[in-house]
């Protein structure tokens, strides 16, 4: 009777090893594929889920004008994308922070940095809870888990929920840098989410809740508002002119200087003519930021 | 002649090899990765089991940062136990059901259906679990983080632990001899006294089988617990507060942490753990499997 249940135990993991070899098979060929097209007029990026739609819809308009190119977008993370980089397993590594962060010395010196565009980060709560300006201060008590009821803000009496993100997020770096001061985020009493449309849903779904996510995903979105800090709303207008702070900036590395395509792919996704397309996905353009906005970002 | 007999032979042993092969060359890149954190960055074993301070430094080579992974291992072992103790009064009940009380039923329509639970992708259970448990753990039982919670994980694993169980169970208990039943029967038993007493302690190993094998899934799941444990680096007070466990952990940073750091050699640890568990498990079912033919 073992040999029977054995038996059947066995086929199962025969089975699903073959598969899993079959899978690691396949991906294997594909990527290498696109490896030697690159230089035939094929692109590969990889890197933060944060600046993915945005690559990936200028790699579609991109396409659509030089029907030639392909681009392949991945996400993956900013860790992913920048050692993909130096790797030199894809062209572009799409990165939320600076490479030295997240790479040793020599290997971070040999990338180039672009940078291609700005996100903002705004705290988000939920419409129902009816706040909507806090100070940095009170931001920073809430996240910190010092003030835990909505009332003690000038809220509703409601237990407040924090809902954060991975403490290797880049979102999450930002905010922390620049929203709460540096200060740790009470990770004890926080719910965490993979990634910023999982933290939006739980808002969504929770009065009480607070979390923080890109402009980008505020875009069209009517249950979720942004929260106005020391009373500044996260808009691109106010972090263009440097009175919202709470931003950064998104990269793309090449390793060296970027070949033909990739170039040619970051000057098209830079330029001002497509300014326009990169605010409407809820990004800051490049070009658009003031001379005071960069000054206060470095302070 | 030669070709006809050796060619396919080659070929399958070739096979056979690549298989083992790949599996050494995994466990090795784990075995060195998931040290890494205890020999490059001096760490012990015992602050990465036991410790409850969680703050690796994010910095390729630079160590220095707190790695104690204690209540992501106890968020698995918790989820595990809840899912087991949950899944396992149903899985016995339909085995027994399936084999013993109604074979023809059971073989028609429950086992069918319950293969058909092992198919369901667990992304598919995790977003069930988010839409439907979750909100009603939070409105029903007042759960104090909006649902997400302990009990939501474990009722997630128990329903796709069940059907491993169930089946392998069900199995076991159809290889039970007849002549056991008709000795039963002319010793003048019922047949609730032939299951609980005959069929299912010689079925024990077997049934011991399928619960590891499904403790193992349930410690290997991601994605569905992922999706509704809530993801707080605490120990819960209680099930019904959310925590956090090994895998979810793994999948939420692996892809930012930098390479080389203690942030990802720590996690590689963590994934050397779960490849330690699940090694471990094998191992049991050899050992159950081996003491069952010996008695």
């Amino acid at each position: 009777m073992k040999e029977r249940t054995k038996s059947k135990v066995f086929k199962v993991l025969a089975l699903s090893c073959v598969l899993a070899m079959a899978g690691a098979v396949f991906t294997g060929c594909g990527s290498q594929k696109q490896e030697n097209e690159a230089v035939k007029g094929s692109l590969t990026a990889s890197g933060s889920s944060a600046l993915q739609p945005l690559a990936q819809q200028a790699a579609d308009d991109f396409t659509a004008e030089n029907p030639d190119a392909s681009i392949t977008i991945n996400g993956g993370g900013s860790g992913t994308g920048l050692q993909q980089v130096s790797d030199g397993s894809v062209d572009i590594g799409n990165s939320d922070v600076y490479a030295e962060e997240k790479l040793d010395a020599d290997q971070a010196k040999a990338l180039k940095d672009h940078k291609v565009a700005t996100i903002t980060v705004a705290a988000v709560v939920n419409k129902d809870l009816g706040v909507k300006d806090l100070t940095t201060d009170q931001l920073t008590k809430i996240f910190t888990g010092q003030i835990t009821n909505w009332k003690d803000v000038g809220g509703p009496d409601e237990q407040i929920m924090l809902v954060t993100r991975p403490a290797s997020s880049g979102t999450r770096a930002l905010f922390k840098q620049y929203a709460i001061g540096g200060q740790e985020e009470a990770s004890n009493s926080a719910l965490e989410t993979d990634d910023s449309g999982t933290l939006m849903e739980t808002v969504k779904k929770n009065k009480g809740a607070i979390g923080y996510v890109a402009l980008s995903y505020l875009v069209n979105e009517k249950e979720v508002t942004g929260v106005a800090i020391d009373g500044v709303k996260p808009t691109l207008k106010n972090t263009y002119s440097g009175k919202y702070n709470v931003w950064g900036y998104e990269h793309m590395y090449t390793k060296g200087e970027p070949n033909k395509i990739s170039k040619a792919f970051i000057d098209y996704l830079t330029s001002d003519d497509y300014a326009q397309n990169v605010e409407k996905l809820g990004y800051g353009a490049i070009s658009k930021m003031s001379d005071k906005a960069v000054k206060n970002h470095e302070k | 002649m030669f070709k006809k007999e050796y060619l396919g032979r080659g070929l399958v042993t070739l096979c056979g090899i690549f298989i083992i092969a790949l599996t050494l060359a995994i466990s090795i890149f784990l075995l060195i990765k998931g040290t890494d954190v205890f020999r490059l960055f001096h760490h012990s074993v015992g602050e990465f089991m036991f410790s409850d301070k969680w703050a690796p430094m994010d910095v390729p080579g630079q160590g220095g940062g707190k790695i104690g992974a204690r209540i992501y291992i106890l968020g698995s072992l918790m989820t595990c136990g809840l899912a087991l103790l949950i899944a396992l009064p149903f899985s016995i009940s339909a085995a027994i059901f399936i084999s013993e009380i109604s074979p023809k039923t059971g073989s028609r329509f429950l086992q069918p259906a319950i293969e058909i639970f092992v198919g369901i992708p667990s992304v598919v259970y995790g977003w069930v679990g988010l839409t439907i448990l979750v909100p009603f753990i939070n409105e029903k039982l007042h759960a104090p983080m909006g649902g997400y919670s302990v009990l939501a994980a474990g009722i997630v694993l128990a329903i796709m632990i069940f059907p491993t169980i169930t089946t392998v169970s069900a199995d076991a208990l159809r290889a039970v001899p007849d002549s056991y039943r008709q000795a039963a029967y002319g010793l003048g038993s019922t047949r609730w006294q032939l299951i609980y007493k005959v069929s299912v302690p010689a079925a024990k190993s077997g049934i011991l089988t399928g619960v590891i094998l499904g403790l193992s899934r349930a410690f290997g799941e991601t994605l569905a617990v992922a999706m509704v444990i809530g993801k707080t680096r605490v120990f819960p007070k209680g099930i019904l507060y959310p925590t956090n466990n090994l895998t979810a952990a793994i999948a939420a940073d692996m892809g930012n942490t930098a390479n080389g750091g203690e942030y990802n050699a720590a996690l590689w640890a963590m994934a050397l753990l779960l490849l330690i568990i699940s090694m471990a498990c094998i191992v049991i079912i050899h050992l159950i499997a081996r003491s069952g033919k010996n008695s």
